[in-house]
């Protein structure tokens, strides 16, 4: 669904006005949607923007000017945290995409049952992530989940081990439980992706002698290309934006080895009711962010180009 | 001929299937085996994988544990069910906008539509979090509601979309020359025949809805009756000792509702999500 969508918004696509009573009748349609997300995304996020410029707490606000911004700027803390989400994002992205690719090759190829394991693969993305969560939760704990359990019988580790109490096992944990809840709809959408590839293109390269291999990589990679960037740009804004994965399984810690943007904006804001300081740092997400995707569309318009996708 | 595998080749991609299932799938096993475990055997060490006490007690006790379970499950259902309808009040009509008319604005305010996919509620909580207060729908059933409709519509539209693109345009010529009013055709014509793309795009939206609870829940409601299950889930925690077997049994019957409604429609729902990956 996103890969038009990335396209679409790229390159205006309008044709001439048929009629100006066409016009307002489509506006009258879509005027309800766009008034609702006026009033409850558009608005916050202005509003978020002034509250950045304040030291609003529950009590009262008042303008501050660029202070929360230059706290955030000085602040070495900080500076990891951004760090930490681009390598949060990048390294869960990775995995998504490669192991994505992985399963709907798999998932596409003809061998009975293929039907039902389509089915199988889908139970993170359609479930809710909180709950998924539990039974990660349940999967790290040392002294009942079944990784430290299975591995300190066979003998690969002393005695048991608390995946969530260490800085780094955490944080690669929680990528894992990440990639767990991405993976499906990757998988999905490069197989839906790759049943749309002609047969016919199959059959060409298969009569001219090339292999399965040859075939994948240089029919189905470049006939799936648009999907692949299109998916990656969406997957990094989920995971940019991931919360309940890492605020379930650790609410950011031990010691600030998991807080992402995300996680920290809403200790600052939601937890410590610093609503200034969080807004700034949400500001601070919405511009990152907003970069990342120009970057990655200006990418994005020449692979198209590069393809020949309408 | 061409889709012939050896044996060989036809043992790697099941192994290599097996492996990738294992993973999507390990959690829920975990949590299934964790939930027949009695709670004194949870704990037994050195670690067992298989106790010969395994027994659905804990499906009895949750109810007795956390009363109002049955509740949150409810709360979890209502909410998701409201957030479907007013999604789809204000999708049927913009998506079919999008799909077959043309007016001034309609990439802009498409890319506006899909541009609220960049902000997840975590960014917009705090002033949400005012606005709420503001109308008083703080802790209130509303409070998860109306975040969640936001974040859903532009999914909603987009899918739709795609939908009513397929309807072929000869029938609603048709009725123009009959001439019939747009408003009719669209109520009269296309709506009828758009009615499966309806019931795949609000099932997708109803486990969007049912999925997305747990932010808007622990941040906008403190009320206890109105809580949905992720949120309520986490009661099982806060008593004397962790009821972990209690928990697990909680979850899985949880997720019943969506499970059930996906396995129904699961091969109208695959091939109605991923529709913008195919190339028409």
């Amino acid at each position: 669904m996103w890969g038009k969508a990335l396209t679409d918004i790229s390159a205006p696509t309008w044709k001439k006005r048929k009629s100006l009573s066409e016009g307002w009748f489509a506006w009258a349609l879509i005027a309800p949607a766009v008034l609702f997300i006026l009033v409850i995304v558009a608005w916050p996020l202005v509003e978020t923007f002034r509250l950045s410029f304040t030291d609003a707490r529950l009590g009262g606000e008042s303008y501050v000017g660029f202070e929360n911004y230059t706290d955030l700027a000085s602040s070495r803390k900080f500076h990891q945290t951004i760090f930490r989400t681009f390598y949060w994002m990048f390294l869960s992205v990775a995995l998504k995409l490669v192991l994505g690719l992985a399963g709907a090759t798999l998932l596409n190829a003809a061998v009975p049952g293929r039907g039902l394991f389509r089915v199988l693969v889908m139970p993170p993305w359609i479930i809710p992530m909180a709950i998924g969560m539990i039974g990660w939760l349940w999967l790290y704990n040392g002294a009942f989940g079944v990784l430290s359990g299975t591995a300190q019988q066979l003998g690969l580790i002393g005695k048991a081990f608390e995946f969530l109490a260490y800085k780094r096992s955490a944080f690669y944990s929680a990528v894992v439980a990440d990639v767990w809840v991405g993976t499906p709809m990757v998988t999905l959408f490069f197989l839906a992706a790759m049943q749309g590839v002609s047969r016919d293109l199959y059959e060409a390269a298969w009569v001219d002698g090339a292999g399965r291999w040859y075939r994948f990589r240089r029919i189905t990679i470049p006939q799936i290309m648009p999907v692949i960037v299109s998916m990656a740009l969406l997957s990094a804004i989920f995971t940019f934006n991931s919360f309940e994965i890492i605020w379930i399984l650790t609410e950011g810690g031990p010691r600030s080895a998991t807080t992402t943007l995300i996680i920290d904006t809403y200790k600052t804001a939601i937890g410590n009711f610093k609503f200034g300081e969080g807004a700034a740092r949400a500001v601070v997400i919405v511009i990152l962010l907003a970069v990342f995707s120009l970057v990655y569309l200006f990418f994005l318009n020449k692979v198209n180009k590069h393809y020949r996708v309408k | 001929m061409m889709d012939r595998y050896t044996k060989l080749q036809i043992f790697g991609i099941y192994a290599a299937i097996a492996v990738f299932l294992t993973f999507i799938l390990l959690p829920f096993f975990e949590m299934f085996m964790a939930s027949l475990r009695p709670l004194e055997h949870l704990f037994r060490s050195p670690y067992q994988f298989w106790s010969d006490d395994f027994s659905f007690q804990a499906y009895r006790d949750m109810w007795v544990t956390v009363p109002l379970l049955g509740r949150y499950i409810l709360n979890s259902v209502f909410i998701a069910g409201s957030v479907t309808l007013l999604t789809m009040f204000f999708v049927v009509p913009a998506a079919y906008a999008y799909a077959r008319l043309s007016f001034p604005f309609k990439s802009a305010s498409l890319g506006m539509f899909l541009g609220v996919n960049m902000f997840t509620g975590a960014v917009l909580l705090i002033p949400l979090y005012r606005v709420l207060s503001t109308l008083g729908l703080l802790n209130t059933y509303w409070a998860m509601i109306v975040p969640g409709v936001a974040f859903l519509i532009p999914t909603g539209i987009w899918l739709l979309r795609s939908y009513l693109e397929k309807i072929p345009l000869e029938l609603e010529e048709a009725a123009y020359v009959d001439g019939a009013s747009r408003l009719y055709t669209l109520r009269r014509v296309v709506l009828p025949l758009a009615v499966p793309g309806l019931i795949v795009v609000s099932t997708a939206i109803f486990i969007g809805a049912y999925a997305q609870q747990f932010l808007f829940a622990i941040t906008f409601n403190q009320t206890r009756e109105y809580q949905p299950l992720p949120a309520g889930l986490f009661e099982f925690i806060g008593y004397q000792s962790v009821t972990w077997n209690e928990m697990m049994a909680a979850a899985l019957t949880g997720v019943l509702p969506v499970m059930v409604i996906f396995l129904f429609l699961q091969k109208y729902l695959v091939a109605g999500l991923t529709a913008g990956a195919v190339k028409e």
